[in-house]
């Protein structure tokens, strides 16, 4: 099958609906003639010109805000987030309009948007205003919609959906996955958010994982097979929607659980996956749930100091040995 | 020119100094980028050289500076260690916060540098807190805040002016107009001629002034200083300028600007231009300008091994210091 990137399997999501629709339209810093800072829109100007794609005054508030108002009169914007760091400035769009509009307006209004929150996450030596993972400061407020993908094959098939659906989505990229290859067949197709997909099937250990991670949780799973532990791998793909089920049903037949993600352990994501296992399948856990993610610091600059907060093969290996010891 | 002056001619040369060591530090920080050792990416700033070294010489140590992405003089005329930033900017335990942080972002208050923030425009309401603190203590220090033509599309610029105008508060807001934020120029980001008149619009004075004219930025910030430090409150200054690199190292070869415009910006760099005039003063001839320029060379060839030598910082350094220890020596947040 045909291989690409990451970055241009979201290129060409983004091609595709935009030749389909012609209210989706794309806005962000430097976007347009430069191609996204980490290139996932290069070309998208040359084809669709400047009224469909476009640079925007370094306005982050104005630029997500805007795209609530647009998107509640019939346009299907997609705007861009330099760096997912810098989605405190436009929290308040996102937290107190886009995600409300429909239950507030009483289903009268959506505000049918993507908001693509580029390059999260450390690995580049960018220093703690560009690095961090800031999924958890969202995945507490109904409304949103809440999108991870891990390979470039989910990653087009997410975007179209998530540029098709009623709802604000918020797509979270890692900045190390963009340039990661993946199998991505020719031809149009979409994924449904909310379904986890099972990216290792295994017996002895359930890792739930999203985002970069996945691959982490993978290659620890390839060494634990080794020592005959044969883990499942679970990509969530969704925080919200989260696919209860498929974590449920792999917890059942494994009877052991460690959730993998970067963000800080405290508070994170892994917190809320822990709990609905706890409320609803606590009697088939052989042994405590274990989570893996970074420490409770700031993302530090140092390279030395970088790497050792990212959270790696061996942490996950370490940890799954801890859960499979009991 | 009234503070201009009264400038001797030893700070006439220091100034000189400052400004031929800060263009030795880009140039040789950029020239090392992608050839190991450089961590930090780098966001040169040759070619605005001026606006730092006018607007800072003159400050008082206990004023702060909230730098832009592009104000490395700042750091340099604030007397942070070139050893240090080049140990910062290789990711070394010399660095800023012992490699946590990248110069870039930095804090060193007892010098003067207040903050420096990833998230363009950010800082500007905390400069105006600083000069609200200033106010409140009744201190004479002032606050310089430095930032782009980008960052001055921020809600946090409007809302920081305005709120500095309305306590007025003893801050000056340097605004370094390049005509771009990243790849986008300014009349794609900007549908106004210029930036100095939005003061009017909230009750201060605005000037627009040329940015690679050193002596002229050092007046203007001199003014305003009297000014903030008078308790008549804020200003902001319109440094016009332009950066010849490209927004950051590592980039895509420039291919948005014009290589015309930049050859018409190079005429008018800030460096000749205050080296003709002290020629013309009598103060410069070409054996002192050749002493400047080594003496800038060897500071850097010095920082740079350093940098090279110095050890990364240990692995424990990462997990320590997302609180400040509950010391007394912190006295309202700030060692002393
Ligand atoms: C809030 C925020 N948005 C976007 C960016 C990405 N970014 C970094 S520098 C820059 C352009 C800044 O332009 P300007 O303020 O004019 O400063 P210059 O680079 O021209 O010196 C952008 C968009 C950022 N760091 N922070």
């Amino acid at each position: 099958m045909r291989e690409m990137m990451y970055r241009d399997a979201i290129c060409e999501a983004l091609a595709e609906e935009m030749r389909r629709d012609a209210s989706v339209f794309l806005m962000g810093e430097d976007v347009a003639e430069h191609g996204g800072n980490f290139r996932a829109t290069v070309g998208l100007y040359n084809e669709f010109g400047q009224q469909r794609v476009f640079d925007t005054p370094l306005s982050e508030s104005a630029l997500v805000g805007a795209g609530v108002g647009a998107a509640m009169m019939g346009m299907r914007p997609v705007v861009e987030v330099m760096f997912a760091d810098f989605v405190t400035i436009a929290m308040d769009a996102i937290v107190n309009h886009a995600a409300k509009v429909a239950y507030m307006s009483g289903g009268e209004v959506s505000a049918p948007m993507v908001i693509r929150l580029a390059a999260y996450g450390a690995g580049r030596r960018s220093g703690a205003h560009h690095s961090q993972s800031i999924e958890s400061l969202l995945t507490n407020v109904p409304g949103l919609t809440i999108v991870m993908p891990s390979t470039a094959y989910d990653a087009k098939g997410l975007l179209k959906t998530s540029i098709r659906t009623q709802n604000p989505v918020l797509f979270i990229e890692h900045k190390m996955l963009y340039a990661k290859k993946g199998e991505v067949p020719e031809g149009e197709y979409l994924l449904p958010i909310g379904v986890a997909d099972i990216k290792r099937a295994g017996a002895d250990l359930t890792i739930v994982s999203y985002g970069r991670m996945v691959d982490v949780s993978l290659a620890a799973a390839r060494t634990l097979e080794k020592d005959g532990v044969n883990a499942e791998v679970i990509d969530l793909r969704s925080l919200q929607p989260l696919d209860e089920e498929t974590i449920l049903a792999s917890v059942r037949k494994t009877g052991h659980l460690l959730i993998v993600h970067e963000a800080p352990v405290r508070g994170g994501f892994g917190g809320e996956v822990a709990a609905v296992v706890a409320e609803k399948a606590l009697g088939y856990l052989d042994a405590p749930i274990r989570r893996v993610g970074a420490p409770w610091v700031p993302v530090p600059f140092s390279p030395t100091l970088e790497d050792a907060y990212v959270p790696k093969e061996a942490d996950v290996v370490k940890a799954a040995q801890a859960v499979m010891a009991n | 020119m009234e503070y201009t002056n009264k400038l001797e001619s030893r700070d006439l040369l220091e100034m000189y100094r400052l400004l031929m060591l800060t263009r030795e530090f880009e140039d040789r920080l950029c020239g090392l980028w992608g050839r190991g050792g450089v961590v930090e990416l780098p966001h040169g700033s040759q070619g605005q050289e001026a606006i730092a070294i006018g607007a800072c010489y003159g400050l008082r140590v206990q004023d702060q500076v909230l730098p832009s992405l592009r104000t490395r003089g700042a750091f340099i005329v604030k007397g942070v260690p070139t050893t240090l930033q080049m140990a910062g900017i290789f990711g070394k335990v010399g660095g800023p916060a012992r490699g946590k942080s990248t110069t870039h972002h930095m804090t060193d208050p007892v010098r003067g540098v207040l903050l420096g923030t990833g998230l363009i425009g950010s800082d500007i309401p905390v400069a105006v807190g600083a000069a609200l603190a200033f106010k409140l203590q009744k201190k004479e220090s002032i606050v310089v805040n430095f930032f782009g033509d980008g960052a001055a599309q921020r809600g946090d610029f409007h809302e920081g002016l305005n709120f500095a105008a309305v306590f007025k508060l003893p801050v000056i807001f340097v605004l370094e107009n390049n005509g771009y934020a990243e790849y986008t120029p300014l009349n794609k980001h900007f549908a106004g001629t210029n930036f100095a008149c939005r003061a009017e619009g909230y009750g201060f004075p605005g000037i627009r002034l040329d940015g690679n004219d050193v002596l002229a930025v050092y007046e203007a910030v001199q003014v305003a200083a009297a000014r903030a430090r008078a308790g008549e409150g804020p200003t902001l200054l319109e440094c016009m300028t332009y950066r010849y690199r490209n927004h950051c190292e590592g980039q895509t070869p420039e291919y948005m600007r014009d290589p015309a415009e930049i050859a018409e910006w190079q005429k008018k760099d800030p460096i000749p231009r205050f080296e003709a005039y002290l020629v013309e003063r009598g103060l410069l001839n070409e054996a002192d300008r050749s002493r400047v320029y080594a003496a800038a060379q060897a500071e850097m060839d010095t920082a740079i091994r350093y940098a090279e030598e110095s050890p990364f910082p240990p692995v424990e350094e990462m997990s320590t210091g997302a609180y400040a220890p509950e010391d007394p020596t912190l006295v309202g947040g700030r060692r002393i």
